[in-house]
């Protein structure tokens, strides 16, 4: 067990490393840089700049230089925003996406795991099949276009919630609804496809011969199985949506982590992309970690290898 | 009849598929005496497995009961509400399946699945029903039962895993113990022990068994009674020696002459019954082993035979005895 | 036990003779097989939806690709004085032509902020999208599948580095790549613009290419795990074992029996696939990454249309409508092939 931990912990530091690597160089490869676009700074105060962020040394040099400091937990300062740390930065906009993105989690799984299972049961019948379109429809619609009809209808024609900002939790139900949509409806399109092949298995027909009623059989013995597909598609899942989505920071104006990737990569703010990149692999790798000893828990049959 | 353990008369049953509606049961009567072990033996489709699951109330989904009486224990199991029959599944009649390696539930411990129907259907505590699970582990012949309680059906192969199917099925003393195709899916040293097993715990606790099986071999050697089913009918019934020495129905004495003969001096070919398995969506009018026999007259495609009894526990549905009998009546008639 | 009931009908002496092996061969009625393509292709006419669907995609394409060609009005045609028409209105000019007894034909879905017609640019936008969204998923078949099929193929250590780097290219954000990539391509592929034959890639914009490049480098790597997937169990088959022992070579056998087995999955993957690209493309071209102006996508047209959504509501309506119903046909229709092709379906 021991040993299945320290693999993991070197498989992972060694995949962020090799993340950090390319994100680096790939920045770098890109022509112009992040103080060339400023216009109202000159040559030589371009210079300075460039000099004092150490941008003028070799791209080997300065990436030594930046690894070194990442190892020691020094991510250094942004470049774009002046004075402030990348750490600070990430500090601060990092629990406003993860609080948005936690609830619509959570909202997901209660949703997506019930509605898929009810559509598994009733299979073929119509609420099986209304339920199936409406979770189609789910994966289809573009977030885009679910932030802003959905920003349309409520905010601006029906006038019933407000159209941005985080300040009340009247302020949450239109970024979580959007955020939460396409998980919900993929978590139940997976409960349903799972749920459908665990009732067939035999030991379903075991738990009846016993004389288990249909209820219990199902939650004790379909749901813990049925479940694990789902397990293995929430990690990832909640390390994307705890770290942002720009689309809906942009649209309802929110200062999360997501928009400020994304804005970050505009300006060419070298230490925040590096910073966040960082940040986003880890949090990735960790979750996938959790969601292996969460299916280990759940289903013994796993290895750990 | 009332003091036989199981009585289905009659009963008929079918599938109501988009397809169209299968007619899985068409007929079909059998008994089953206190202690005694009856064989149902018959191909792929015949019904033995339906009539099996229909006794329990555990026919899977698009199929009904369309005709006919089950009787269980004094108990109307066609009448019975679904609360009523989970009493007494699991309780006084309990079934193990086919494939042991599918038939537990990968994700709990197997003591928690044997505590499980323990619990379900006795007032134990949870201290009490591990004790009972220990016991019934070592009743089937599993050593340190303390130790494999706690581990997971993945850890056991596949013998092992029948035989804990078997403790789960006794738990709670049943009457009767039905046992589906139980040794097909396993090694033939295995199956002999699991069938021991199976004989040893009849005597110990004095339970009737169906077993289940396309095995001809396996039926001789554990059976008291036989019955024969072929396109959902109970074709012919009999005790072993009856139908293995004196086969009277044509299908019965195919599957005989099927059997290679172990002890045979020159080569000889194989002997099958000819033709294909009917189809159950398109029944014929008459007896549905017309077309496959050798002795078919005019009378078996237009009309289902009825039972001759041959003697007290022997019976055939074939229009070939009726035939040695309406001869005899015309000759009667005639002299 | 039944006892036997006395004989309800007439049985005479003839009944009893045996019966001839012409008369039992009328009994038996054999029901035609059926090969598994036709099945598969029985199986999907019945589905309604799935029918539907393939409707809808018809139409569309028929909508983006031929209507404009015939439509009165271009994409990049700005009319003076017809900004920001609502639909089916006209401006004071038109009024004035139709006044006159010109014929004028109607905005069917009103204007932009350029006085362009709305209803040919959201078809021309459809096209975009249904365009991109076909190349890429091409793109993402040919190579997904291959190194998919050569990873499964050939196991061992290969198979251990092929898929290392894929999940290494997982965890890279598609983001970073697509906007580092598009800032790095830009000024190589105005060079390559200006040169002979390549004017198209003016029209489509650096953007675009980029789009199609980060799907050839990044998207690809779902296909090749369930490819991969796919191999792996088709391998253990022994008509494999077979070809080898008969001599085939590697590429050979890749081609001809576990790629060949493989074409429902992949079937089925790339229709999904499909409208996963459009979603990218359109989402791309909402955060402007995408196609270059005027050339119109329904992501840039829901994206230009948040500026004036309180007075111009359609303007949002009209691509994030059409580009919502494109996404779902081709999802509905993808889920309807792989009922279709999958045999354990209880119907």
């Amino acid at each position: 067990m021991l040993w299945y931990v320290v693999k993991r912990v070197l498989l992972a530091a060694m995949t962020i490393f090799l993340v950090a690597t390319i994100t680096f160089f790939l920045m770098r490869m890109v022509p112009g840089g992040p103080f060339i676009a400023e216009k109202s700074i000159s040559e030589q105060a371009q210079a300075a700049l460039n000099a004092k962020f150490g941008l003028d040394k070799p791209v080997y040099v300065q990436y030594k230089n930046y690894m070194t400091g990442a190892l020691h937990g020094d991510f250094s300062l942004s470049l774009k925003q002046r004075g402030r740390t990348v750490s600070e930065i990430i500090s601060s906009k990092f629990p406003i996406s993860a609080k948005l993105g936690g609830v619509s989690v959570l909202i997901a799984l209660a949703v997506g795991i019930p509605l898929g299972s009810i559509a598994a049961l009733n299979r073929g019948k119509w609420l099986d099949q209304v339920i199936m379109v409406i979770a189609t429809c789910g994966i289809a619609f573009p977030s885009f276009v679910i932030c802003t009809v959905g920003m349309y209808v409520f905010g601006v024609r029906l006038k019933w919630l407000p159209t941005f900002g985080l300040t009340s939790p009247l302020h949450y139900i239109l970024p979580v609804f959007s955020l939460a949509f396409y998980p919900t409806a993929y978590i139940t399109r997976l409960m349903r496809s799972s749920m459908l092949d665990v009732l067939d298995q035999d030991y379903m027909r075991t738990a009846r011969a016993k004389g288990l009623s249909w209820n219990r059989s199902l939650f004790k013995h379909a749901l813990r199985n049925a479940v694990l597909p789902v397990v293995t598609y929430v990690g990832p899942m909640l390390a994307y949506t705890l770290t942002g989505s720009f689309v809906v920071e942009k649209i309802f104006v929110i200062p999360g982590l997501g928009g400020q990737f994304v804005s970050s990569i505009m300006t060419r703010d070298y230490t925040v992309i590096m910073g966040t990149t960082i940040f986003l692999a880890t949090l990735l790798i960790l979750m996938n970690v959790v969601v292996d000893i969460v299916y280990k828990i759940i289903d013994p049959r796993i290895q750990l290898k | 009849m009332s003091e036989n353990l199981v009585d289905i008369h009659n009963e008929k049953l079918s599938f109501f598929t988009p397809a169209g509606e299968v007619k899985a049961l068409n007929d079909v009567s059998l008994y089953v005496r206190p202690g005694e072990i009856l064989g149902i033996v018959g191909e792929s489709g015949s019904g033995k497995s339906v009539t099996a699951y229909s006794l329990m109330g555990l026919t899977a989904h698009p199929g009904r009961l369309t005709g006919g009486d089950i009787y269980f224990n004094s108990h109307h199991i066609n009448r019975m509400t679904e609360k009523e029959m989970r009493r007494i599944r699991g309780n006084e009649v309990s079934i193990i399946f086919q494939d042991p390696m599918t038939s537990l539930n990968p994700v709990y411990t197997i003591g928690n699945q044997i505590r499980e129907v323990i619990l379900l259907h006795t007032k134990r505590t949870k201290k009490q029903a591990n004790e009972r699970a220990c016991e019934l582990l070592r009743l089937v012949g599993i050593n340190e039962p303390e130790k494999r309680m706690k581990q997971y059906p993945h850890e056991f192969s596949g013998g092992m895993r029948q035989r804990v199917m078997i403790a789960i099925a006794l738990a709670c003393e049943p009457k009767l113990l039905i046992a589906d195709e139980p040794t097909t899916a396993l090694d033939v040293t295995i199956q002999a022990q699991i069938l021991e097993l199976m004989m040893s715990l009849k005597e110990k606790l004095d339970m009737s068994i169906i077993i289940i099986t396309h095995d001809l071999g396996v039926v001789a050697g554990m059976c008291d009674r036989i019955a024969v089913m072929y396109a959902g009918k109970v074709v012919e019934c009999g005790t072993t020696d009856e139908i293995f020495y004196q086969p009277s129905h044509e299908y019965t004495k195919g599957l005989l002459r099927s059997i290679p003969n172990l002890y045979e001096r020159e080569h000889k070919k194989l002997v099958p019954i000819q033709g294909l398995p009917v189809d159950l969506l398109d029944l014929p009018e008459g007896c549905p082993f017309a077309t496959r026999c050798p002795n078919c007259m005019k009378v078996c495609m237009k009309h289902m035979p009825e039972y001759t009894y041959l003697n007290d526990s022997h019976y055939s549905a074939c229009w070939l005895l009726d035939k040695e009998k309406f001869m005899k009546k015309q000759r009667g008639a005639l002299t | 036990m039944t006892s036997k009931n006395p004989l309800s009908f007439q049985l005479n002496t003839d009944d009893f003779l045996p019966a001839s092996d012409e008369e039992k061969q009328n009994l038996i009625k054999m029901r035609p097989s059926i090969s598994f393509w036709k099945d598969a292709m029985r199986r999907l006419c019945k589905n309604k939806v799935a029918m539907i669907s393939l409707a809808v995609i018809l139409v569309v394409m028929i909508f983006s690709f031929i209507v404009p060609a015939f439509y009165p009005y271009r994409y990049a045609q700005q009319i003076k004085g017809s900004e920001y028409l609502h639909p089916m209105t006209y401006s004071e000019q038109e009024q004035a032509r139709m006044d006159e007894g010109e014929k004028v034909f109607p905005h069917i879905l009103g204007t932009d902020n350029l006085g362009r017609d709305y209803a040919v640019r959201v078809m021309v936008g459809s096209r975009i999208s249904l365009l991109v969204g076909l190349v890429a998923s091409a793109i993402v078949l040919i190579i997904g599948s291959i190194y998919g099929a050569v990873s499964g193929f050939f196991g061992g250590w290969v198979d251990t580095i092929m898929m290392r780097i894929v999940d290494i290219i997982y965890t890279i954000p598609d983001i970073l790549l697509i906007v580092l990539l598009s800032f790095a391509l830009k000024a190589p592929i105005a060079k390559l613009a200006v040169r002979k034959g390549f004017g198209w890639i003016q029209v489509m914009g650096p953007n675009l290419i980029s789009i199609f490049i980060v799907f050839a480098l990044l998207y690809w790597v779902g296909m090749a795990r369930i490819v991969r997937g796919q191999i792996l169990t088709l391998k253990q088959n022994e008509y494999v074992t077979a070809a080898k022992a008969l001599g085939a070579s590697n590429a050979r056998i890749i081609r001809k029996h576990l790629l060949t087995n493989c074409i429902g999955t992949l079937i089925v993957t790339t229709t999904l696939q499909i409208p996963s690209s459009i979603f990218t493309e359109s989402f791309l071209s909402f955060l402007g990454m995408g196609v270059a102006v005027p050339l119109p996508s329904l992501g840039s047209l829901a994206s230009d249309s948040l500026n004036g959504l309180t007075s111009y509501p359609y303007l949002l309506m009209a691509p994030a409508l059409l580009i919502s119903l494109i996404i779902l046909s081709f999802n509905l229709f993808g889920d309807g092939l792989r009922d279709a092709f999958d045999p354990k379906m209880k119907s």
